[in-house]
């Protein structure tokens, strides 16, 4: 449909007001909600994620779409309103205690929201304890760290084992992302995966929560 | 009076900047999410102490332990108010340990927040911010002002103009990060080489370049690149490569050694002051005094 691709070639340009507008067009239009957040808002944000991954944008142009993009949902929020907002699955992200580096964090939850997730961000300086309970009442599948002090690294283990202390570790898993932090370092801790960037992050909660 | 560095740079001289403070905090035993800025406070002996071992591998040019001491960095541990009082230590230690046989430079890193349109920060507040940290800085006598670790070159011009602003004639360097990417080096928020050296010293930068995020090989191709297109002054400081896991902890894999040859192209290419960023020690430095005398 040609709004809609309209929508998320707005949306790739970071122009909020534009998006707002057709978003509203649309709306008025009757098209379907779930239709214009997929098609659209979701759609436009898949392709900016893929051109940020390739390097061919950076993350100025991420943050724009990722506004552009709000100023779509904000729009269809109240169309919800009844249904609740159709979400791919939760996550919840944070960066680990004593750290309180968040650009990373945050780029990553853009991307997640950007993809159709719904993403509880419990910010920065966050205690193993909150990273669990929070994943336990929000029925979140899968809890993102962040780090960038290498001396924070040790918190990341500790969720690690605490999910396992309460018998969690088949239902949530654990990614964990940030300078200090790898492949190996996952495998050590027992963490389900290293995510290098956004793009692989939503690539690896897609794989858990089993969207295609 | 001892000359300026922009004088040593003009009479043909390279200078050596330190290595790394960060690393050497943690080994000194900063705390898990302690403000590292703090110790110039509470702990001036272990600041003293990593001057002097830096002093005494030969660096020419001595960082203070200011990187997050501006109010807006310093204000993600409730310690904006102590702002200028924790600048100004940091410059004493120095100072204790160097007197006038060594320059001392003011570290300024970023504000760790992300300027209007892309994010939420007011230019003007960063620059009152940049302004408070850096008249404490030169206010107790710093050499140099460096503005280090930039991603976003508004922010660096933002910090540069603080500077000028401050005196009209501190010398002023300011640094950028950048990624090896398929398609050429850029920082995180896109700006290439190209970029930084049209705009930084057209905002009142004498001397600009390179540190952090990479290792020496890289960072030797990115000299390089700089010198194809700019006689400005050039500084560079690489990290002693990634870190690696190493049991709990971690470690940077390049040795003294490795770097010097490294440290040597970079020489090669043209560039006036060299340095070491993260997982570098006295040891390094050490070797690039000596890779710097064998060419004198």
């Amino acid at each position: 449909m040609e709004l809609l691709d309209s929508i998320s070639q707005s949306l790739q340009k970071g122009n909020t007001d534009e998006v707002a507008t057709l978003t509203q067009r649309a709306v008025n239009d009757k098209v379907e909600p779930e239709k214009i957040l997929d098609d659209g808002l979701i759609a436009g944000m898949a392709v900016v994620g893929e051109r940020f991954k390739r390097h061919e944008i950076f993350l100025p142009d991420v943050l724009l779409a990722a506004k552009a993009m709000y100023a779509g949902i904000d729009i269809l929020k109240p169309l919800f309103l009844e249904t609740e907002m159709p979400t791919l699955g939760r996550v919840v992200i944070g960066t680990v205690q004593g750290d309180l580096h968040d650009i990373g964090k945050n780029l990553v939850g853009i991307m997640l929201k950007g993809s159709g997730f719904d993403v509880i961000d419990l910010g920065k300086d966050v205690s193993p304890e909150k990273f669990v309970d929070a994943a336990v009442e929000r029925d979140a599948g899968v809890i993102g760290l962040s780090a960038l002090l290498t001396t924070t690294r040790p918190v990341m283990k500790r969720v690690v084992e605490l999910l396992k202390e309460r018998e969690l570790g088949d239902k949530i898993r654990v990614i964990i992302g940030g300078a200090p932090v790898s492949d190996e370092y996952a495998r050590e801790i027992g963490a389900d995966a290293y995510c290098f960037d956004g793009m692989k992050a939503v690539d690896q909660v897609k794989e858990y929560l089993g969207v295609k | 009076m001892k000359p300026t560095i922009i004088d040593r740079i003009k009479a043909g001289d390279v200078l050596l900047f330190d290595g790394a403070m960060g690393t050497m905090l943690f080994d000194a035993g900063l705390g898990l999410g302690e403000c590292p800025e703090i110790m110039n406070l509470n702990r001036p002996e272990v600041i003293r102490q990593i001057a002097r071992e830096y002093f005494e591998a030969g660096a020419d040019i001595l960082n203070t332990n200011t990187f997050g001491g501006s109010p807006m960095k310093l204000q993600q541990y409730g310690l904006d108010a102590k702002t200028v009082e924790i600048n100004r230590a940091a410059v004493e230690a120095v100072k204790g340990v160097v007197g006038n046989s060594a320059y001392i430079s003011g570290s300024v890193g970023p504000s760790g927040e992300i300027l209007k349109p892309y994010g939420e920060a007011e230019p003007n507040l960063l620059l009152k911010g940049f302004r408070i940290q850096i008249e404490a800085l030169v206010d107790t006598g710093v050499d140099l002002i460096l503005i280090e670790t930039m991603m976003d070159v508004n922010e660096a011009k933002i910090a540069i103009e603080a500077a000028r602003g401050v005196s009209g004639d501190i010398p002023i360097a300011a640094t950028m990060t950048f990624d090896h990417t398929p398609n050429g080096f850029f920082t995180v928020m896109g700006v290439n080489i190209e970029m930084a050296i049209r705009e930084l010293p057209a905002a009142g930068a004498d001397i600009i370049g390179a540190n952090c995020g990479i290792g020496s090989e890289k960072m030797a191709a990115i000299a390089e690149e700089f010198r194809k297109i700019t006689d400005i002054p050039l500084l560079v400081q690489p990290n002693a490569g990634l870190p690696e896991p190493d049991g709990d902890k971690f470690k940077y894999p390049e040795n003294p050694d490795y770097m010097a040859e490294r440290i040597g192209r970079m020489l090669d290419a043209g560039v006036n002051i060299v340095g070491g960023c993260c997982g570098t020690t006295p040891d390094h430095t050490r070797v690039f005094r000596s890779v710097i005398n064998s060419r004198q």
